[in-house]
């Protein structure tokens, strides 16, 4: 047999009626995540036909763009930004009690960012389809699953038959060689992928990431990789699923030592095999990284800490520097920040909190400068609070807040004033993306809480140094 | 949806590269729970002061949609957050086709069900296209092809998707027309 990949794997036991030239294949949908913002439209498309929900087992939502950070006030009123993020809350809770949906409504202590509570229900495995109505669906590929974000169009497709109209994407494989120094992040290492990709590079694709530098991560790591492929434009990102991936899963998943032992046997498959042939591939040695930070306005505009925004050579990337504010030939290093945000599906999850509060402990956030801190989950908030994570946060001067997307979206009430500078762990520093004229930097958990400390985008190194020291002494 | 054979009319030029949906529509107007209506908010924060007052010299809102139903954008439009609300907003806007050199994949997806045409054509037609504002523009879908001036070029564009466009029909029928091969499908896994 022709060795083939990973992606093909996955791809092609859920084909249910191949590709013609004259219609697309039709897709199988083992998972489908839900949100509130992306849904409702879907679900009046499904009324107005007298279609039913399909598979409601296989479909799974929760809320998280529209719901506030901020607790209920002391008559239990939860601070919506507006009546109608409350009735779009309310619309998803109606929709699923109507349809059988599971739901992790807002009185729910599981609840949180739907690519965070997915894996932490064990409902996300690896060989899966998965889709929601959401381009960082692709956050699940870290499990060795094909995940991808569709439109509500789609959404409504798959609730009413289960299925996608697909055509089989191109296929691109991104090995991460050696191993990365000592203070270089999982997102560093993704920011470092995009860049050398670029913003389009991806488009068509299903990236599978492989390499030493990539199985040394965990999956928490993982998912932050896998969750920005569509900031390279790729459709999804794939991790071969191992070890790693069933001692998490093992958690999380109900099942007799037999039972799962049997499913490992099958998830171990799933791995590309030698020889196999990819439509493109790109090499990147780990070594030559360093922290990553985002000077423009596009995903793939980042620099390491220590180097300097290049010269633009289009009218656009002239736009995104004038915009941002910064001067090629210059460090992003030593520019002021106004807010840092540390959450999202990219870096909300509980080590991305551990590492900001490693080099945040034992200081205090900068005068003047707004640090949010938003766990992608409760479940993520409650192991932060038995770690005391919470009391680092809150002492250094920061804000400790509930679960939700936050200021990655800024549709929730959580933005910034015009003209003001973040750095934000979330995937996009769009125009605007984190406020009317907001300007964004990209950076890790430990790069975020360092510029929190400094006032200014700083290198993370000298502290997490700092921490080995102590941990080491 | 309506239909879509051929289209003749003229182009509103948007130059900027990587024109992603939050341009498109800022995320803040996604908390609806409609698809209609959308077009007041289309590429809001490049219309519209903070103070919702119109921003002077806006190419957007010179435009007459009943003349000027073809945007030309340049390279990788669509890109970003996966919101149909990009292409409702566009096509309450009044656009029916987008022309760029490069399209996002579910950008492009998502304006195919909604009946707005979405075309990728060669660098130099682009470029053409780009450098000529107001220019008369045939969209000719049955025979994949794009004339204007003195040119004329083909694009590629789904055959199924273009019959969808061309009946006016979206693509949930065909679906569903699938459904006894998705229970055999179904019944031989379990």
């Amino acid at each position: 047999m022709a060795p083939t990949t990973l992606f093909e794997k996955v791809w092609e036991p859920h084909v249910v009626v191949p590709e013609a030239d004259d219609a697309p294949g039709v897709m199988y949908v083992d998972l489908h995540l839900v949100h509130e913002v992306t849904s409702p439209q879907a679900f009046t498309q499904l009324a107005e036909r007298r279609l039913n929900v399909r598979r409601p087992e296989s479909t799974f939502a929760t809320m998280d763009h529209s719901t506030p950070t901020l607790p209920p006030d002391a008559q239990g009123v939860v601070p919506y930004v507006t009546a109608a993020a409350r009735r779009q809350v309310e619309q998803l809770s109606k929709n699923c009690a109507q349809y059988g949906i599971r739901l992790l409504d807002m009185d729910s202590d599981e609840r949180g960012i739907i690519h965070v509570v997915a894996p932490e229900q064990g409902i996300v495995r690896p060989g899966m389809t998965i889709v929601c109505g959401d381009s960082h669906t692709s956050t699940h590929g870290a499990f060795g699953a094909l995940a991808f974000g569709i439109g509500t169009t789609e959404v409504g497709h798959v609730l009413a038959t289960q299925c996608l109209l697909q055509r089989k994407p191109k296929t691109m494989r991104v090995t991460v060689n050696g191993a990365a120094p000592r203070g270089v992040a999982a997102k560093d290492i993704v920011l470092a992928i995009i860049a050398k990709i670029g913003i389009a590079g991806g488009t068509g694709s299903v990236i599978e990431y492989a390499g030493s530098a990539i199985t040394a991560l965990s999956m928490e790591e993982r998912m932050t990789v896998c969750n920005m492929s569509i900031e390279a434009g790729a459709r999804a990102g794939l991790i071969a699923p191992d070890q790693v991936t069933f001692d998490w899963l093992k958690n999380r998943i109900e099942a007799s030592p037999s039972e799962f032992a049997q499913m490992v046997d099958t998830w171990r498959k799933l791995t590309t095999d030698d020889g196999a042939r990819f439509d493109s591939e790109i090499v990147i040695d780990a070594a030559t990284l360093s922290p990553m930070v985002t000077y423009g306005t596009a995903p793939d505009a980042g620099v390491g800490i220590n180097d300097t925004v290049p010269e633009p050579s289009t009218q656009a990337e002239r736009n995104a520097l004038a915009y941002m504010q910064v001067a090629s030939g210059a460090l992003i290093k030593g520019t002021k920040v106004d807010n840092v945000f540390i959450g999202s599906c990219t870096n909300g999850r509980l080590s991305d909190l551990q590492a900001a509060a490693e080099v945040l402990r034992g200081y205090k956030v900068k005068s003047g400068l707004r640090m949010l801190v938003v766990p992608g989950s409760w479940e993520v908030r409650r192991e932060a609070e038995a770690l005391g994570l919470d009391r680092v946060f809150l002492e250094a001067g920061a804000e400790w807040r509930l679960p939700g997307c936050s200021m990655c979206i800024a549709m929730n009430g959580d933005f910034t004033d015009p003209g003001e500078l973040t750095v934000s762990t979330s995937n996009r520093n769009f125009e605007g993306r984190q406020g009317r004229q907001a300007r964004t930097v990209l950076a890790s958990p430990a790069s975020a809480a360092a510029a929190a400390i400094e006032g200014v985008v700083a290198d993370p190194r000298p502290y997490l140094e700092a921490a080995f020291a102590e941990m080491e002494a | 949806m309506d239909k879509f054979e051929t289209l003749t009319s003229k182009t509103v030029v948007l130059r900027e590269e990587n024109i992603d949906t939050d341009q498109i529509i800022p995320a803040r107007f996604l908390t609806t729970t409609s698809r209609e209506g959308l077009g007041k908010q289309a590429f809001y924060d490049w219309r519209y002061e903070s103070d919702g007052t119109p921003k002077v010299g806006s190419t957007l809102d010179q435009v007459n949609t009943d003349s000027h139903k073809i945007l030309i954008a340049g390279r990788n439009f669509g890109c970003g957050s996966s919101r149909e609300h990009a292409p409702w907003a566009l096509t309450d806007f009044g656009f029916r086709v987008v022309i760029s050199s490069e399209i996002a994949d579910i950008f492009r997806s998502n304006a195919l069900k909604n009946g707005l045409v979405s075309i990728v054509v060669e660098h130099e037609a682009h470029q053409w296209l780009m450098d000529h504002p107001d220019t008369d523009v045939t969209v000719d879908l049955e025979n994949n092809t794009v004339r204007f001036g003195n040119h004329e070029c083909h694009f590629d564009v789904d055959p199924f998707a273009k019959e969808c466009l061309i009946k006016g029909v979206d693509q949930l029928g065909f679906l569903q027309s699938q459904m006894d091969k998705i229970e055999k499908f179904e019944a031989k896994r379990s």
